[in-house]
C-alpha cells in the first residue's frame, strides 16, 4: 500500500502508470469490439476478407474516367467512384475559391447595395444545409433546362439538355506531338520570362510587360505549331441518335448540380474567410500603397491579397476538406461516387458491410491527409519569415 | 461553466441498452407492440397519410401479425429503410419483420442470416415510357437513359437484360421512388424501372396516367414478401402462418364483416371452425397464439383479397398471378389442420 | 470691392457642406455612384435585385396556394407554390410521428430547453444561480418527458420521433455530450504523456477526416457486429453516439485553439503560485479557455444542427425524411421545391439567429479584453 502510495506521488512514474493504464484500456477496449466481432460473424456464419473485390461487379455506372462495363471488379467500380469523387473535388474546389474570394472583396465594397445584397447572399447560402442545396440544384437543372429533343444548341457542335451538356471531343490524330511539344515551350518560355522580368524589376525598377507578352505566346505558339502541322485533331461532335445524344465529351447533370452545389456553399463561407483575412491587414498598408499612387486594383492585387493570404490560408485548407468530405453527398442524388459505388451498391450486393465501410473510410482519411499536408505545404511556402 | 459541463454531461448517462430476450414473440408481448419495417414511401405498400398514420399492402401485413400475436392490429411501430439500409435494420433487430416489398432471392435468403417467410405478392421488374415515346417493346431501348433505384436486385436484372440483348444503356441511379418520380417526369430518364407493382404505383399518381405505357416485358422474377431474422422458428412460423391465415380467409369467404359472426356459430366448413376457433387448431397453442388469432386477424385487418383491393386496385393493379391458386393464380394455401 | 469681407485668422464662421455631399444625394453619390465601376456595380445590382424579386414573389406569395387537399386542388387555383403540402402536414413537419395527444410534451420540453439554456448563454439572468440546477437536471428531464414511462406518462417509442423535434434532439443532445468530452480530447492533446497524445489526436484527426454520411452508415449498419450478441441497440441512440464524437473532434479543435490563446505567463504564474495540473486546468485554463472558444462552439453547433440533415440517409425522418414521405403520398407528389424550400428556409431562420447570437458574443467578449 505504502509503495503503491509512493508510486502515485512521484511524479514521473505517476505519469508512465497512467500511459500503462490508458493504453490498457485503449487495447482493452479495441480487442472487446473485434472479439464481439469474431463472435458475431461466426455466428452469422459471415467471413472476413477482401477478395470480393476480384469479384465481378455486375452493375453499370454512368460516368467512369477510365475503361469500365458491368463484368468489371467491384474493385475497379470502387477505382471508378473514387476518381469521381475527385473529378468533383478539384472542379468544386476551384469554382469554390474563385466565386469566395470574389464575394469576399464585393462584401467589403464601398457599393452599399452590392455589399449588402452579397451580405445576405452569403448569409442565406451558408445557413441551409449543403445536402438542400445539393437537391435543390438537381431539381432546378433536371427541370428547367430542355429534353435533348428540344436541346438548346450552341453553333450545332455543343448541346445543353437537361440530361447534361455535351460538347465535341478532340481526338488527337498522327503529329500532335509537335504541338504538345509547343506547349511545353511555351510554358517554360513564360516561366523563365517571369523570372526574367522579376530579376529585371528588382535591378532596375522597370517593369517587363510579363502579362501580355506570356498570354501571347501561350495564345499564338501552340496554336501557330497546331496549324503548321495539319491540324492534327478531329472533333467527335455529339448528335441526337435515338434516345440520347451520342459522341463527344457529356457533363451529366449530377455532376453539374453537385459541384454547383458544393462551390457555391463552399464559396460562401471562403468569402467570410477572404474578408476576415483582408480586414486583418493594417489599415496602414493600404494607406501607403494608395500613397505610392497604386490603382485600387492593383492594391488589392499586389498588397492587400498576398499578405491576407497567410490569415486566409488555414481556415482555406478546412473548406477544401469539408468540401471534399461533403462530396460525398452526391448519393443523395445518383452522382456514382466513392460511397454511391462501394459504399452503396458494392457493399449492397456483398454484403460486406466492414470491409467496404473500412476501405471508404481509409479513403477519405487518405484524401483528408493529402489536402491538409498540400495546404501546410503552401502555408509554410507563403508565411512570414521573421528574419 | 463547470456547470454547463455537469448538465451536459447528464446527457450521456442515459444512454439505455437492453438485451433481447429468448424468443421475438415473448419480447414483442412484453413491449406491448411489433415494429415492423417498412417503406420510406410507396403509394399503396407503405405510406403515411396527412394524419400520419401508415397505410399500405405491406403496412396491412404488419397490423395482420400485430392482431394474430397482441390481439390488437393497431399496436405496431412503422420502422423506415431505405433499399440500402433494410437489411441491416432487420439484422440489428430494429424491427422484427421487414416488410418491404422485398425479393427473395437465394443469396439474400442464404447469405445475409434473414428468412423469407413466403410470398405475399408475385412480381416481376419492368420498364415505364413515356406514351409520346413511341415505345412498344423493351427491345427498342437501346441507348436510352434508364431510372433506376439503388440497393434492390433491378440493377443487377437492368445490367443482365441489356448486355444479353446487344443494347445500351445510361443508367441513372437514384435513392427513393419520390425522386425517381420526379426524375422521370422531369425527362432526366426516358425509362423509369423498377417492380411492375411500384411502376402501376408511381404511374397512378401521374397527373395523366394515360400518358405513360408500361412494356409488356418482365424482365425477372420478383416474388416478394415478409422477412424475419434467421434463429426464431416460432417467430417465423407465426409470421408465416399470418399471410396464410389472410390468404384462407379470401379461400373460405371469411371477411372482416362476416368474421365475428362466422366465429360465434358452429359452421358446415370444419376448416373455418378450426382457423377461427371454434374448434380447436393443433398447435395454436404451443406456438404462443391464442384461439381467436386468425379472428383478430380477419375482422380487424381482414383477408387478402381486402387487403389487395384497398391498396393495390386503386393503382391499376389487377389480381394475375396473385390470385389464389382455385382462380388460377400462385397463392397456395396448405390446409389449415 | 465692397463685400470683401475681413476676418481675423481662425475666426471665420464654418460655411455649410458643399450640396451633395449630405442628405439623401449626398448618401447616394458616397455609397452607390462615387465613380464609374460603383455606378455599374450599383445598376448591375438593382437589375439582379428586380430580376430576382420579380421570378421570385410571385410563385412564393402572390400566386402561392396555402390552402388546399391535393396538389391537383392547388393547380387548379393558381401556378405558383402549393405551400398546402406544407400546412397540411406541419404537425408531421414538427413532430414526427409523435402521438398527437401527447404533443404537449415536445413543446414543454422545448420550453424547458430556453430555461436551461438561457443561464449558460446570458450571463446577466436573473437567479442565474438556481436556474443553473436546472440546466444540470434538464437531460433527464427532457429524456422521461419525451419517452416517457414514469409518471403515468405513455412511453413514446424514439422511432415515431420526427420533424424538427428530431433535428433539435439530435443538435442540442450531439452538442451537449460532446462538449465533456471535446474538453478532455483538446486536454489529451496537450499533453505531456505521449500514449494520451497520440490517442488524442488519432481520435480527432479520424473523426475530422471521414464524411459524417460514413459514421452514420457504420452506425446504423454496422456498429451492432461489435457489440456482444443479442445486444439491441436503439438506432436514434447509435446515432445520437457517432454525432457525439464527430462534433467531439470539432469541439476539441475549438478548445485546443483556445488554450493556445491564453497568454504564457498565465501558466507560469500559476506554476508559480504551486498549483498542480489538475488545479490550474480547472482553475486557469479552462474558463479562460471556455470563454474564448464560446463563439467557436456556436459555430461547430450551427454547423452539427445543419448536418442533422443527413440522418435521412440511413432512414431517420427529420424535416427532410418527412418531406420526401410527404412527396410519396400521391396527393403530394412532385412538390419537391416547395418542400425543400420549406426545410430550407427552416434552417436559416434558426442558423442565422444563431450565428447572430454568436457575433454578439464575439463583440462582448472581445470588449471585455480591452
Amino acid at each position: 500500500m505504502d509503495t503503491l502510495t509512493r508510486i502515485w506521488r512521484h511524479e514521473e512514474s505517476r505519469a508512465v502508470v497512467i500511459q500503462i493504464l490508458v493504453i490498457a484500456a485503449v487495447f482493452g477496449s479495441f480487442g472487446w469490439l473485434v472479439s464481439n466481432l469474431v463472435t458475431n460473424f461466426a455466428a452469422l456464419n459471415k467471413n472476413f476478407g477482401f477478395d470480393f473485390l476480384l469479384q465481378p461487379a455486375g452493375y453499370d455506372i454512368n460516368q467512369y474516367l477510365i475503361e469500365y462495363t458491368n463484368r468489371s471488379s467491384h474493385l475497379r467500380a470502387a477505382i471508378v467512384g473514387l476518381l469521381n469523387t475527385f473529378l468533383v473535388a478539384i472542379f468544386g474546389i476551384v469554382l469554390a475559391t474563385i466565386m469566395g474570394v470574389i464575394l469576399g472583396i464585393i462584401r467589403l465594397s464601398n457599393n452599399w447595395l452590392a455589399r449588402n445584397l452579397t451580405y445576405w447572399y452569403i448569409e442565406f447560402t451558408r445557413n441551409v444545409p449543403i445536402l438542400l442545396h445539393i437537391l435543390l440544384w438537381h431539381g432546378i437543372i433536371i427541370n428547367t433546362l430542355p429534353h435533348p429533343k428540344r436541346a438548346l444548341a450552341f453553333g450545332d457542335v455543343s448541346f445543353l439538355t437537361n440530361r447534361g451538356f455535351y460538347v465535341p471531343k478532340p481526338i488527337a490524330e498522327a503529329g500532335i506531338e509537335v504541338v504538345y511539344l509547343a506547349i511545353v515551350a511555351a510554358i517554360t518560355f513564360a516561366v523563365f520570362f517571369s523570372r526574367r522580368a522579376r530579376k529585371v524589376q528588382a535591378e532596375t525598377g522597370k517593369q517587363l510587360p510579363v502579362f501580355w507578352t506570356n498570354l501571347g505566346v501561350l495564345l499564338t505558339v501552340p496554336v501557330a505549331v497546331y496549324l503548321l502541322a495539319g491540324s492534327p485533331l478531329s472533333f467527335d461532335i455529339p448528335a441526337l441518335k435515338g434516345f440520347n445524344f451520342k459522341g463527344g465529351m457529356h457533363l451529366l447533370p449530377e455532376f453539374v448540380a453537385l459541384t454547383f452545389a458544393l462551390a457555391i456553399y463552399t464559396a460562401a463561407f471562403i468569402a467570410e474567410n477572404v474578408r476576415a483575412g483582408i480586414l486583418a491587414i493594417h489599415k496602414g498598408q493600404r494607406e501607403a500603397a494608395e500613397a505610392l499612387g497604386l490603382r485600387p486594383g492593383k492594391v488589392m492585387r499586389l498588397v492587400i491579397l498576398p499578405q491576407a493570404r497567410r490569415v486566409i490560408i488555414p481556415p482555406l485548407t478546412s473548406q477544401y476538406l469539408n468540401l471534399t468530405k461533403n462530396s460525398s453527398l452526391a448519393i443523395a442524388i445518383g452522382y456514382m461516387d466513392l460511397v454511391a459505388t462501394l459504399g452503396g451498391i458494392t457493399l449492397n450486393q456483398t454484403g460486406r458491410e466492414i470491409e467496404t465501410m473500412m476501405l471508404v473510410m481509409g479513403m477519405y482519411l487518405l484524401i483528408s491527409l493529402a489536402i491538409s499536408a498540400g495546404m501546410n505545404w503552401y502555408n509554410n511556402a507563403v508565411k512570414l519569415v521573421d528574419r | 461553466m463547470k456547470k454547463l459541463m455537469f448538465a451536459m454531461a447528464g446527457v450521456a448517462s442515459l444512454a439505455a441498452v437492453s438485451t433481447a430476450s429468448a424468443g421475438t414473440l415473448e419480447d414483442v408481448r412484453e413491449r406491448g407492440h411489433l415494429n415492423c419495417i417498412v417503406n420510406t414511401g410507396l403509394t399503396g405498400f407503405a405510406a403515411p397519410d396527412d394524419a400520419g398514420n401508415w397505410t399500405g399492402f405491406d403496412v396491412e401485413f404488419c397490423r395482420a401479425v400485430a392482431a394474430a400475436v397482441l390481439g390488437d392490429a393497431s399496436k405496431v411501430e412503422f420502422i423506415t429503410a431505405t433499399g440500402k439500409t433494410r437489411f441491416t435494420k432487420l439484422a440489428a433487430a430494429e424491427g422484427e419483420i421487414l416488410s418491404r416489398n422485398t425479393t427473395w432471392t437465394f443469396s439474400r435468403d442464404v447469405d445475409l442470416a434473414q428468412t423469407f417467410i413466403g410470398v405475399n405478392y408475385y412480381d416481376g421488374q419492368a420498364f415505364m415510357v413515356p406514351a409520346s415515346l413511341g415505345v412498344s417493346s423493351a427491345s427498342e431501348l437501346d441507348g436510352a437513359s434508364v431510372c433506376i433505384q439503388t440497393g434492390t436486385t433491378t440493377e443487377l436484372n437492368l445490367a443482365e437484360y441489356f448486355s444479353s440483348n446487344g443494347m445500351s444503356y445510361e443508367p441513372v441511379p437514384i435513392e427513393t421512388n419520390a425522386e425517381a418520380r420526379e426524375s422521370y417526369l422531369a425527362g432526366r430518364c426516358d425509362v423509369y424501372t423498377t417492380d411492375g407493382s411500384g411502376l402501376a404505383a408511381t404511374r397512378a399518381t401521374f397527373d395523366n396516367p394515360d400518358a405513360h405505357v408500361i412494356l409488356p416485358e418482365v424482365i425477372s422474377k420478383e416474388p416478394l414478401g415478409p422477412v424475419v431474422r434467421e434463429g426464431d422458428d416460432n417467430w417465423a412460423d407465426i409470421v408465416s402462418w399470418t399471410l396464410k391465415a389472410m390468404m384462407a380467409g379470401e379461400e373460405l369467404g371469411i371477411t372482416s364483416a362476416n368474421a365475428a359472426s362466422l366465429a360465434s356459430k358452429l359452421n358446415d366448413n370444419p376448416e373455418i371452425n378450426r382457423l377461427l376457433g371454434v374448434d380447436p387448431l393443433q398447435g395454436a397453442e404451443q406456438a404462443g397464439l391464442s384461439s381467436d388469432w386468425a379472428l383478430n386477424i380477419l375482422s380487424q385487418v381482414g383477408n387478402y383479397q381486402e387487403s389487395f383491393e384497398r391498396n393495390l386496385t386503386p393503382l391499376g393493379l389487377s389480381r394475375g398471378m396473385n390470385a389464389l391458386a382455385r382462380d388460377g393464380g400462385l397463392h397456395y394455401i396448405p390446409p389449415i389442420k | 470691392m465692397s463685400d470683401t469681407q475681413k476676418y481675423a485668422p481662425g475666426s471665420h464662421p464654418d460655411l455649410p457642406p458643399p450640396p451633395g455631399t449630405i442628405g439623401v444625394i449626398g448618401w447616394l453619390r458616397a455609397n452607390l455612384f462615387s465613380d464609374i465601376t460603383n455606378t455599374v456595380m450599383t445598376l448591375l445590382s438593382l437589375y439582379f435585385l428586380y430580376w430576382f424579386l420579380n421570378a421570385s414573389m410571385s410563385w412564393f406569395l402572390l400566386d402561392a396556394v396555402v390552402n388546399a387537399n391535393s396538389r391537383a386542388e392547388c393547380r387548379e387555383m393558381a401556378d405558383g407554390a402549393c405551400w398546402a403540402v406544407i400546412t397540411k402536414r406541419i404537425g408531421q413537419f414538427i413532430y414526427g410521428f409523435y402521438p398527437v395527444d401527447e404533443r404537449w410534451r415536445p413543446n414543454l420540453a422545448f420550453v424547458g430547453l430556453f430555461i436551461a439554456v438561457l443561464p449558460l448563454l446570458y450571463p446577466k439572468t436573473p437567479f442565474r444561480r438556481h436556474m443553473l440546477w436546472f440546466s444540470a437536471a434538464y437531460p433527464v428531464i427532457a429524456y422521461y418527458l419525451l419517452c416517457g414511462g414514469i409518471f403515468g406518462l405513455t412511453e413514446v417509442g424514439t422511432n415515431t420521433f420526427g420533424g424538427f423535434m428530431l433535428t433539435m434532439i439530435v443538435g442540442v443532445t450531439g452538442i451537449a455530450a460532446s462538449l465533456p468530452l471535446g474538453i478532455a480530447l483538446s486536454l489529451g492533446r496537450q499533453s505531456r504523456l505521449l500514449s494520451v497524445r497520440v490517442i488524442s489526436i488519432a481520435f480527432i484527426e479520424f473523426m475530422r477526416g471521414v464524411p459524417l454520411i460514413t459514421l452514420l452508415f457504420v452506425a446504423s449498419t454496422m456498429l451492432n457486429y461489435f457489440l456482444p450478441p443479442g445486444t439491441t441497440f436503439n438506432l436514434l441512440l447509435r446515432v445520437l453516439i457517432m454525432v457525439t464524437f464527430f462534433a467531439a473532434a470539432y469541439i476539441a479543435e475549438v478548445i485546443r485553439g483556445g488554450i493556445q490563446a491564453i497568454p504564457k505567463g498565465q501558466y507560469e504564474a500559476a506554476q508559480a503560485l504551486g498549483l498542480n495540473y489538475w488545479q490550474t486546468t480547472r482553475l486557469i485554463t479552462l474558463p479562460q479557455a471556455l470563454k474564448i472558444s464560446i463563439p467557436g462552439i456556436v459555430n461547430t453547433f450551427i454547423g452539427l444542427y445543419k448536418d442533422t440533415t443527413l440522418v435521412v440517409v440511413i432512414g431517420l425522418l427529420d424535416p427532410l425524411g418527412i418531406g420526401r414521405a410527404a412527396l410519396a403520398d400521391a396527393k403530394w407528389n412532385g412538390l419537391s421545391t416547395e418542400t425543400y424550400m420549406f426545410v430550407a428556409l427552416f434552417f436559416f431562420v434558426s442558423c442565422f439567429a444563431m450565428s447572430r447570437y454568436s457575433l454578439w458574443l464575439e463583440k462582448r467578449l472581445s470588449t471585455e479584453h480591452k
